[in-house]
């Protein structure tokens, strides 16, 4: 370690203060603290700081992701063979899975970090962590077959526009991976819905109904998944979002920990409860007469509620605010779903229109405490006039 | 005694460090040097009376505040000042005083202090250096004696990390103690609130002329601005005025005797001393005579007058501050951690978060150093301020007013009802590393030049 350390030194050296790279230093610090937490100490305040760090948060999302992303790579392999009917084993499908998938991943954090990157030397801030969380969603909420450029362009598109040009880390205001997502979804509709995206190779062979239960729904069809197909998540859709299970795992890392507000996540399920039993009651079509509990388990609500609702920056802030949020996400999601068929999956507008009014909901939960604040000075300045 | 309000805050936490006094009073040679720091005046421009070299009785004023000239800062020993060291832009950073072998005092007369009228005991105390013993709220700086405070509060609850027992640092001095009390209440018509423990009250419960409150719970349930928030909030344009607990005894010491006291009961304390006691001093003095019989156990520490969250930095050459029980030592950090971002990784180090067990397997106690343990970032995670923040008050909101010096949200989220002190605890758990307390420090400042 001692070695190691001595080289990094070394080799930070012309990236010193007053040196000729000076500029570069925060590309090659992000290395440098991705291998030792620095040894800098407090300086003003407290002179004691807690271990946890922005890294180690981060850090957690992603452990927590990696459930229903090892789940969503095997259901790759697995969806395109059971469609072939070839016969396949568990490792099979995982390959067939990781040959498709990592390339994805690869290139979203190639080119979202080089965009990170470059503007932290142009800014001269240390690199922030979020976009290791970002970088590994955008692959995971992907039809299967996008091609890569498109997630190049469409990371991209979300990195400069949804991320930077809000001021980078920390202010943005809509959440940058379903951004990229979106994005994708309106600049290239064929290559993200439809019945042809969701299972591998879909588009080369004929036989193939790949079609999302949403997307059945929508258009009127009958489902054939059973109610723990669709937890379990051997289904068609986006890469990772198809296994409840493995999301509620993810989730329950997440709530343990406190990095992923339990909050948003109870009152986002409460809301597409509520939402989805009200529908029952209606059930004037197929959608509306779909059951509130299986809206819960298909399609990306689960995930989209766990991992993208949660992100702390475009979410509510205020205790209040998240139940609020939560709740409204919810009801929008299935609201959506059920309203507007050439969208089936609600989760992604829902969310991302509630990123927009969570500064208005915090604004008012905010602004009670104001109110009482000033009602007090009121109350007093009446006093003393009385007196 | 008559309970008028119990404080009992649910959110925030007890920091377990290594290295709380143990009470017993330790006995050392007294130091021979003392320094007053400006600094330790939050808000006061000095204006210094006495030159390098001048002769100094204890209780000579050695500066007074530029704001209002009355208010006198005085030696805590007579002798010789020996420098006034200064700092970029002549700022005065350090008056030392070499003491002499035989201490003389400046006597005021005390004589018939009950009968006196208010403006002539504000003069008296002023005159002889007890003024500055007296705070007020909004903004946490000395009092403007033309202010009528709407309540007095002495606090006899810390529960700062490795905090001193203030029953403990007070056990002798219960006469001295009633009697400030009974200054205070000549001071102003309005009540004295005393907070104490719910159970060991000690002598406190017999003091007299006071409104009692009792305090329990995790910290900072020993702040004074949650107390005042929860007994009387404090609205646009009102006063309280808070005094420390042992300045209530140095009070009562100089409306009996007529000379300043400035006695110091501290308590070295932290995970880097052999020995954490008790020791009896003055005012300013060095600490290095404390720090010796103390013992450290380590090679690079850090001192700090006052406790690890919100305490100032000083160093082995350093010297007491003027309002702190409390001297805390603990290593310097500066050494680094492969792959510390992991979770669940370096247990040893104290956290809030449950992205470490280190609450689960280190209940007797933690060794803590200064290493930031990672990076200032920008502020992503919400919510975990309000966690370990029990004023009804939005610490990030507020923060972040502060931040854009928007004045009027200032105001509105609650300026006037905190001191940086309260964000010590905020600062150490906050994820991106932000420089809560001197962010909040910086809005009062504004706050104090724009509004007053």
């Amino acid at each position: 370690m001692n070695f190691l350390r001595k080289s990094l030194d070394n080799l930070k050296k012309p990236f010193g203060k007053g040196q000729k790279f000076e500029k570069f230093a925060p590309a090659i610090n992000a290395f440098d603290t991705f291998l030792f937490v620095p040894n800098h100490t407090t300086k003003k305040g407290a002179h004691i700081r807690d271990a946890v760090d922005l890294k180690r948060t981060m850090v957690t999302v992603i452990i927590a992701l990696l459930p229903a992303l090892i789940y969503g790579i095997y259901n790759t392999g697995y969806q395109y063979y059971i469609q072939t009917a070839a016969p396949f084993t568990f490792l099979d499908a995982f390959i067939h899975g990781a040959w498709k998938i990592v390339p994805m991943i690869i290139v979203s954090y190639v080119v979202g970090l080089s965009i990170e990157f470059g503007f932290a030397v142009y800014r001269g801030h240390e690199v922030n962590e979020g976009y290791l969380v970002t970088g590994l969603l955008i692959p995971m909420i992907m039809p299967v077959d996008i091609p890569l450029w498109m997630v190049g362009i469409s990371t991209a598109f979300a990195v400069l526009v949804a991320k930077e040009a809000f001021g980078g880390t920390g202010m943005n205001i809509l959440n940058p991976a379903l951004t990229a997502r979106a994005f994708a979804f309106f600049a290239y509709p064929t290559y993200m819905s439809g019945n042809k995206v969701w299972v591998s190779e879909a588009g080369n062979v004929d036989a193939i109904s790949g079609e999302t239960i949403l997307g059945t729904l929508a258009a009127g069809g009958e489902v054939n998944y059973s109610m723990m197909e669709m937890f379990q998540g051997s289904i068609p859709g986006s890469i990772a979002e198809t296994s409840t299970l493995f999301v509620a795992v993810g989730a329950l890392i997440l709530i343990l920990t406190g990095v992923g507000s339990w909050r948003i996540i109870t009152g986002g399920i409460l809301g597409a409860a509520v939402m989805g039993l009200l529908f029952n009651l209606w059930g004037a079509n197929e959608l509306m007469s779909f059951s509130w509990m299986n809206h819960l388990v298909v399609g990306g609500f689960a995930f989209g509620i766990v991992f993208m609702a949660t992100d702390p920056v475009s979410a509510a802030q205020t205790t209040k605010g998240k139940w609020i949020y939560g709740f409204l996400v919810g009801i929008f999601c299935i609201m959506i779903r059920v309203f507007n068929p050439a969208y089936p999956e609600g989760v992604m507008l829902a969310i991302l229109l509630m990123n927009v009014f969570a500064p208005t909901i915090d604004h008012y939960v905010v602004n009670g405490n104001i109110k009482k604040r000033k009602k007090r000075w009121a109350a007093a300045t009446q006093e003393l006039k009385t007196a | 005694m008559e309970v008028i309000k119990r404080i009992r805050p649910h959110r925030g936490a007890n920091l377990n460090i290594k290295g709380k006094a143990e009470k017993r009073l330790e006995n050392t040679t007294s130091a021979t040097t003392f320094a007053l720091n400006p600094d330790d005046f939050f808000g006061t421009i000095p204006k210094l009376i006495c030159k390098e070299g001048a002769q100094v009785e204890a209780g000579t004023p050695i500066f007074f505040s530029k704001k209002n000239p009355d208010i006198k800062f005085v030696s805590p020993v007579s002798g010789t000042i020996t420098a006034i060291e200064r700092g970029p832009k002549r700022k005065i950073e350090r008056i030392c005083i070499s003491a002499s072998k035989t201490q003389k005092s400046v006597s005021h007369s005390v004589q018939g202090w009950e009968k006196i009228d208010r403006e002539q005991l504000k003069a008296l105390l002023m005159e002889s250096g007890n003024w500055p013993f007296i705070h007020q709220r909004p903004y946490g700086i000395i009092a403007n004696p033309n202010d009528t405070p709407k309540a007095i509060f002495v606090n006899t609850v810390k529960t700062n990390p490795l905090s001193e027992d203030l029953r403990f640092v007070l056990k002798d001095d219960q006469k001295e103690f009633q009697l400030g009390i009974d200054l205070l209440n000549k001071l102003v018509d309005q009540p004295i609130f005393l907070g104490t423990d719910k159970v060991q009250m000690g002598y406190f419960q017999t003091v007299e002329g006071v409104q009692y409150y009792t305090v329990e719970g995790p910290h900072p349930a020993g702040n004074l601005s949650l107390h005042i928030q929860n007994i009387t909030p404090l609205n646009m344009g009102e006063r309280v005025w808070t005094v420390n607990a042992e300045d209530v005894a140095n009070l009562g010491r100089f409306i009996s005797t007529g000379t300043f006291s400035p006695q110091r009961t501290i308590a070295v304390s932290g995970n880097a001393v052999d020995n954490p006691v008790y020791f009896k001093t003055l005012i300013g003095s060095a600490l290095a005579p404390f720090l010796e019989k103390a013992g450290l156990n380590q090679e690079y520490v850090r001192i700090i007058n006052g406790d690890v969250l919100t305490g100032a930095q000083a160093d082995l050459s350093g010297y007491l501050g003027f309002y702190n029980n409390l001297v805390s030592v603990i290593p310097e950090g500066n050494n680094y951690r492969m792959f510390g971002w992991l979770p669940f990784k370096d247990n040893n180090i104290l956290s809030l978060s449950n992205t470490s067990f280190s609450r689960l397997f280190n209940r007797k106690g933690f060794d803590v150093d200064t290493n930031l343990n990672g990076e200032e970032r920008a502020l992503v995670v919400t919510g975990e301020m309000e966690k370990i923040f029990p004023l009804e008050i939005y610490p990030m909101q507020l923060i972040k007013a502060c931040m854009i010096e928007d004045i009027e949200k200032m105001e509105a989220l609650g300026i006037y009802e905190v001191v940086p002190e309260d964000f010590g605890l905020v600062e150490y758990a906050n994820t991106s590393k932000l420089e809560a307390q001197e962010i909040i420090r910086q809005g009062i400042e504004l706050m104090i030049n724009e509004v007053g």
